[in-house]
């Protein structure tokens, strides 16, 4: 008799185009009742499913290779997917490739924003669901424990999730450069454009103070500021009491400077010694460049902001090889630990 | 085993802030965040190793010890370390603590390495006046507060500088945000000019007694330095002078408290005696 399997099966965003990851990617309601019915596989051990928008990839241990085949065709069937397209774009590891490759998922080495952190939290989730359906046993158990300390380990030791990526988490990040903790922070939106948007929602994400919203119509501004949990401000007042906000915003599509130099040194000067911080995300632009020259105040356009992004997603990827050594390194190491229960390949 | 003079326990301590400056040094070029707890364990191991120097030198000298420029340098370092022992571990700030190792080990080091510095004290400088003891150690701790000022001063400038110029990696990216940095100074500022005015309060007591007691530079020097910080604060207060000025006058006017330090060096009329080592 075969020693048991500890096995990958999935497919992500590396070898899966967005239409083809639509079809395989299991809705919500859907998902436990395949889980239920794949843990129940002749052959099938263990078994957790990781689902997220980018992977779909299910993780466990079974008697036999046959019984992974007869995994993947009943999610084939399942989804109503071609199996053999499945095979062409999908992945099949098994033993210490299996291990590596969870690890590398959970530090977030294989996401398509290099590096970000939600995955770890759907790692979790995923392993928990396993848990609460009790198709976890002794071998995931190990295995993905040892993922979520491994993967906080990669974290820790290398720059892999240091700096933001996304223009708005950059422009988060220098506000609390400027102003420390952000909950006293009042945050000003110039125009009720996308890109202004997310980055009011990344300032609610880390904690900001109050949201405002001023537009030329005001009505739109209200609608926004009732999407934002925020206030709304009318647009003739902007200028007069610029000076009570610490971050203002500017997303509108205006074909003129929106905040001139004489209202930036009037806001300023009414504000003792706290900063002000502009932030230009507009096409054309919505801040006169020479408030860059006032004292206490900072001002960051689009191509600023983006730039950040780049150089930390260029310092992120130039820790890739360090942060690939050291899952290699944990993983042969628990693959150690595992091969005696589940040392078979497929 | 060795005896060590209160030099030997001096020259260890310098070595710790020293080791402080290297180890922050190496953590801000390879970009890795230093462990707080670690520098705030060597600051605070240098810390105790140097006041046990300075208690030496204190029981040999019969007082406190701020007879010449070599005692002056440490106990100023003494003091920014013993105000960032409490502060640090009451506001956590980023670099803080790597910032004052600098400091420590440049003006320890510096104070070590001038032989001449020490080679003669002041003696009876207070006259066996507690009063007049106390002044003085108060006017000195007052500048320790000026020094731990006048970094937190210099870390606000380097974070404005990293964010005007758009350069946010190596040291930058763990400077403190400026406004807790502005909170800080301000505090240290007005603690500072507190102590600094206690310290002339007490000292005028005995200067209006008897004029003939007090040199008259050192006098004019302190009382220089007493109204410039005192102005400063008024100014910040004010909102007359705030941000980046706020942050190059305070770097400046500490430059000239260093450089005054010889000037307000020993006491008057006292007279000069061979520095003593303490075993």
């Amino acid at each position: 008799m075969s020693s048991p399997v500890f096995f990958l099966l999935g497919a992500s965003h590396h070898r899966t185009p967005l239409d083809l990851r639509e079809k395989l990617a299991l809705s919500p309601e859907r998902l436990p009742a395949f889980h239920q019915t794949a843990s129940t596989l002749p052959g099938i051990r263990e078994l957790a499913v990781l689902n997220t928008c980018n992977r779909v990839e299910f993780y466990g241990t079974a008697d036999s290779p046959e019984a992974v085949d007869r995994l993947r065709e009943a999610f084939c069937g399942f989804q109503g997917f071609p199996a053999g397209t499945f095979t062409n774009i999908g992945n099949r590891v098994a033993g210490q490739a299996a291990i590596e490759h969870l690890l590398t998922v959970a530090s977030g080495l294989d996401s398509q924003m290099l590096g970000e952190t939600e995955i770890l939290g759907q790692v979790k989730d995923a392993y928990a669901a396993a848990q609460e359906r009790r198709t976890t046993g002794p071998v995931l158990n190990r295995v993905f424990q040892k993922a979520f300390q491994h993967a906080k380990y990669v974290r820790t030791h290398t720059a892999i999730t240091e700096g933001q990526i996304s223009v708005a988490n950059v422009a988060v990040d220098l506000a609390m450069k400027i102003f420390g903790d952000l909950s006293t922070t009042r945050i000003l939106l110039l125009g009720a454009g996308e890109i202004g948007e997310k980055t009011a929602k990344a300032f609610q994400s880390r904690g900001a103070g109050s949201l405002t919203v001023a537009s030329r119509t005001l009505g739109r501004a209200m609608e926004l500021a009732t999407t934002l949990d925020a206030t709304a401000l009318p647009w003739e007042h902007v200028s007069s009491r610029l000076s009570e906000y610490s971050v203002v915003v500017g997303s509108t599509a205006a074909p003129d400077v929106v905040v001139t130099l004489a209202d930036a040194e009037a806001a300023i000067k009414k504000r003792s010694a706290d900063p002000l911080f502009f932030i230009d995300l507009a096409l054309p632009r919505d801040i006169d460049a020479a408030v860059a020259g006032l004292d206490n105040v900072f001002l960051y356009n689009l191509d600023d902001l983006a730039r950040i992004a780049d150089e930390n997603l260029a310092a992120r990827a130039a820790e890739v090889v360090h942060a690939r050594r050291i899952v290699a390194e944990k993983a042969a190491s628990l693959w150690r630990q595992i091969e005696p229960q589940a040392g078979g390949g497929l | 085993m060795p005896t060590f003079t209160d030099r030997t326990w001096l020259w260890f301590a310098a070595a710790c802030y020293l080791a402080g400056f290297v180890l922050g040094t190496l953590a801000v070029v390879r970009e890795r965040r230093l462990s707080r707890v670690l520098m705030y364990f060597i600051v605070s191991a240098g810390f105790a190793l140097q006041t046990f120097g300075l208690y030496l030198r204190g029981l040999a000298v019969k007082g406190c010890p701020l007879g010449n420029t070599f005692e002056l340098f440490q106990f100023i370092a003494w003091s920014a370390i013993s105000l960032y022992l409490v502060i640090g571990a009451t506001f956590r700030l980023s670099l803080l603590g790597y910032f004052t190792s600098v400091l420590a080990a440049m003006l320890t080091l510096l104070s070590l390495s001038f032989p001449a510095w020490d080679a003669s004290r002041r003696v009876n400088i207070f006259g066996g006046n507690a009063w007049i003891e106390f002044h003085a150690a108060l006017a000195l701790f007052s500048y320790g507060v000026f020094a731990l000022l006048t970094l937190t001063s210099l870390m606000y400038a380097l974070q404005v500088f990293s964010l005007k110029r758009h350069r946010l990696h190596g040291l930058f990216s763990f400077l403190p945000s400026i406004r807790e940095l502005d909170h800080i100074s301000l505090r240290l500022l007005a603690a500072g000019a507190a102590l600094l005015t206690a310290s002339l309060a007490v000292g005028a007591v005995y200067w209006v007694e008897d004029t003939s007691t007090v040199n008259i530079t050192k006098l004019s020097v302190t009382v220089g330095v007493w109204a410039a910080y005192v102005a400063v604060l008024i100014l910040r207060l004010r909102s007359r002078l705030v941000g980046k000025r706020l942050a190059w006058t305070l770097l400046v006017l500490f430059a000239a408290v260093l450089l005054s330090l010889p000037l307000v060096g020993g006491g008057q009329a006292s007279a000069v005696a061979p520095a003593v080592s303490a075993p």
